[in-house]
């Protein structure tokens, strides 16, 4: 193993781990040097191959970027329907999740909306879930 | 490097096959395309086939020697997966193959069966291809995603539902001769529009069905086929692959499609043609927002214009590019990892003139066949030509 080959103990987070962090109100993405966000679990980044990895903290507000009204979901899913999926834009990561909220059955149009991101809970499994929220007012 | 010749394709009608084993289903059309290409299948060399869910559907995996197996082939075979691009990849490793020279007469294609599974399971068996950490356990569906990239469309380039809805009734209407396709019927825009939501904007009609099939093709090289007599008129003459980040979320682009844009750049300069040769194409069209998306990196629609590419004429059996003569995936079918070679099988017969809608290409000599892999996370895109 040399310098350029991170160990075990060089990954800087796993997945569960930043669940957690978003659970607490501490949620971060990894940095590279040169500016590129990105999502653990992560050794390299993606774009620039740098293994110096910091963590940084996730911006409180996200903007819907695109989103889907969900009526025909996965078994683990299934009595989450309908349910809007979306992806928001959070500057140097964008994050996939299930938009709470929001009335899926009356909604316009999402994309642009701003949105906090927090842990939640599938209504079909006690599963966690990535949430995404209009900010409190 | 030798031309690579398309000498013989074969096909299993598309739909739902009841309790057929997924072997059965390949080696029916493996002895389709042997029988169409002419040849001794004791002189083939490899087995290159594309499978997907195999694991989860029929819970058989290593499949590659199952399949030569029950083809009635003593030769080494590999198993490709790269999603729905499954076969399209195992295709351009026979390709590859016979150009290297380690190769003179190679079988590719593919298999799936899904009918075996509900629906549930299926969505679940599908969602495999997505990041399973960023976007299965945040609710994401296969339609769900390609739902999320047509709203990221509109949003940037405009275009509706009804736009994609002039896409489906393309395709079924061009489904109804072909006698392999699933749904060999016409549907209205008023169908469309009218049908239930699966992931809004999507609806049931912008939906590929859920398949049994399987697909083969006989690929040999130029000298093969002269020194055997080989009828091969149609050469696969470019190849190209390319790839992009697994997860939506993680892409520069979530309304385009770079990894088909590199595939086709790499495949036209491979074979010397650029867009403006294309007389066909068959896409993958496994939601109607996926066409628009794949002429607009194939390049025979602008960016942004893809969208009303059905509904102006363009791409229609009389327009300047027919696309999806065979019906596409949305109304031929798409059994996931047979499709990249039913796409082959389809071009082949469109340039040969002996499938039921070649009068509309009677003139054509350069198809472009497009496969892609989940959200197009990997893409490959084949040209054929009508080889002198």
């Amino acid at each position: 193993m040399t310098d350029e080959n991170p160990t075990v103990d060089d990954q800087p987070a796993s997945y569960d781990e930043w669940l957690d962090a978003i659970d607490a109100g501490e949620g971060f993405y990894l940095e590279s040097p040169a500016g590129v966000g990105s999502l653990p679990p992560r050794r390299v980044c993606p774009e620039t191959g740098s293994t110096d990895l910091t963590h940084e903290p996730l911006p409180e507000i996200g903007t819907i970027e695109t989103y889907s009204v969900v009526h025909v979901a996965t078994p683990g899913f299934a009595d989450d329907t309908p349910y809007i999926s979306a992806i928001a834009d959070f500057g140097p990561v964008r994050i996939t999740g299930v938009v709470r909220g929001v009335d899926p059955e009356t909604i316009d149009d999402l994309v642009g909306d701003p949105v906090t991101v927090s842990v939640g809970t599938r209504a079909t499994t006690d599963d966690r879930v990535v949430v995404l929220s209009p900010p409190e007012s | 490097m030798t031309t690579v010749r398309v000498a013989g394709v074969g096909l299993t009608p598309f739909g739902d096959h009841g309790d057929r084993a997924g072997r059965d289903l390949f080696a029916e059309a493996a002895a389709a395309a042997i029988d169409d290409a002419g040849i001794d299948r004791g002189a083939i060399d490899r087995l290159d086939y594309g499978n997907f869910m195999g694991a989860l559907a029929e819970k058989q995996g290593h499949q590659a020697p199952l399949m030569a197996e029950a083809a009635g082939l003593d030769c080494p075979a590999t198993r490709y997966e790269e999603a729905c691009a499954s076969a399209g990849v195992a295709v351009k490793a026979a390709v590859e193959a016979i150009r290297a020279g380690t190769a003179d007469l190679v079988i590719a294609g593919g298999m799936e069966r899904m009918t075996s599974l509900d629906t549930g399971a299926v969505t679940d068996a599908l969602s495999i291809a997505a990041d399973e950490l960023y976007e299965v356990r945040a609710g994401m569906t296969f339609p769900s995603a390609y739902a999320l990239m047509a709203q990221a469309y509109f949003d940037r380039f405009g275009g509706g539902r009804e736009d994609l809805a002039h896409i489906a009734v393309k395709n079924h209407a061009n489904a109804v001769p072909n006698e392999y396709a699933q749904y060999q019927r016409e549907i209205t825009v008023d169908d469309a529009l009218d049908a239930p939501p699966v992931a809004e904007p999507l609806h049931l009609y912008d939906a590929c069905p859920i398949t049994d099939g399987a697909s083969a093709i006989v690929l040999t090289s130029d000298e093969y086929a002269a020194t055997h007599d080989l009828d091969a008129p149609v050469a696969i003459t470019g190849v190209g692959q390319g790839g992009d980040r697994l997860a939506l979320q993680d892409r520069d682009a979530i309304a385009e499609t770079p990894a088909a844009t590199a595939a086709a750049e790499t495949a036209y300069a491979d074979s010397g043609i650029t867009a403006a040769d294309i007389d066909v194409a068959e896409v993958h069209d496994c939601f109607t927002i996926a066409e628009v998306m794949a002429l607009e990196s194939l390049g025979i629609a602008d960016s942004g214009e893809g969208i009303l590419a059905a509904r102006d004429g363009i791409t229609t059996p009389d327009g300047d590019c027919p696309v999806n003569l065979s019906g596409g995936l949305k109304a031929k079918g798409h059994p996931v990892g047979a499709t990249g070679g039913s796409q082959i099988a389809e071009l082949t017969r469109l340039l040969r003139g002996d499938h039921p809608n070649s009068e509309y290409v009677a003139n054509a000599t350069t198809g472009v066949a497009h496969n892609a892999g989940g959200t197009v996370a990997s893409a490959v895109v084949h040209v054929l030509e009508v080889a002198e």
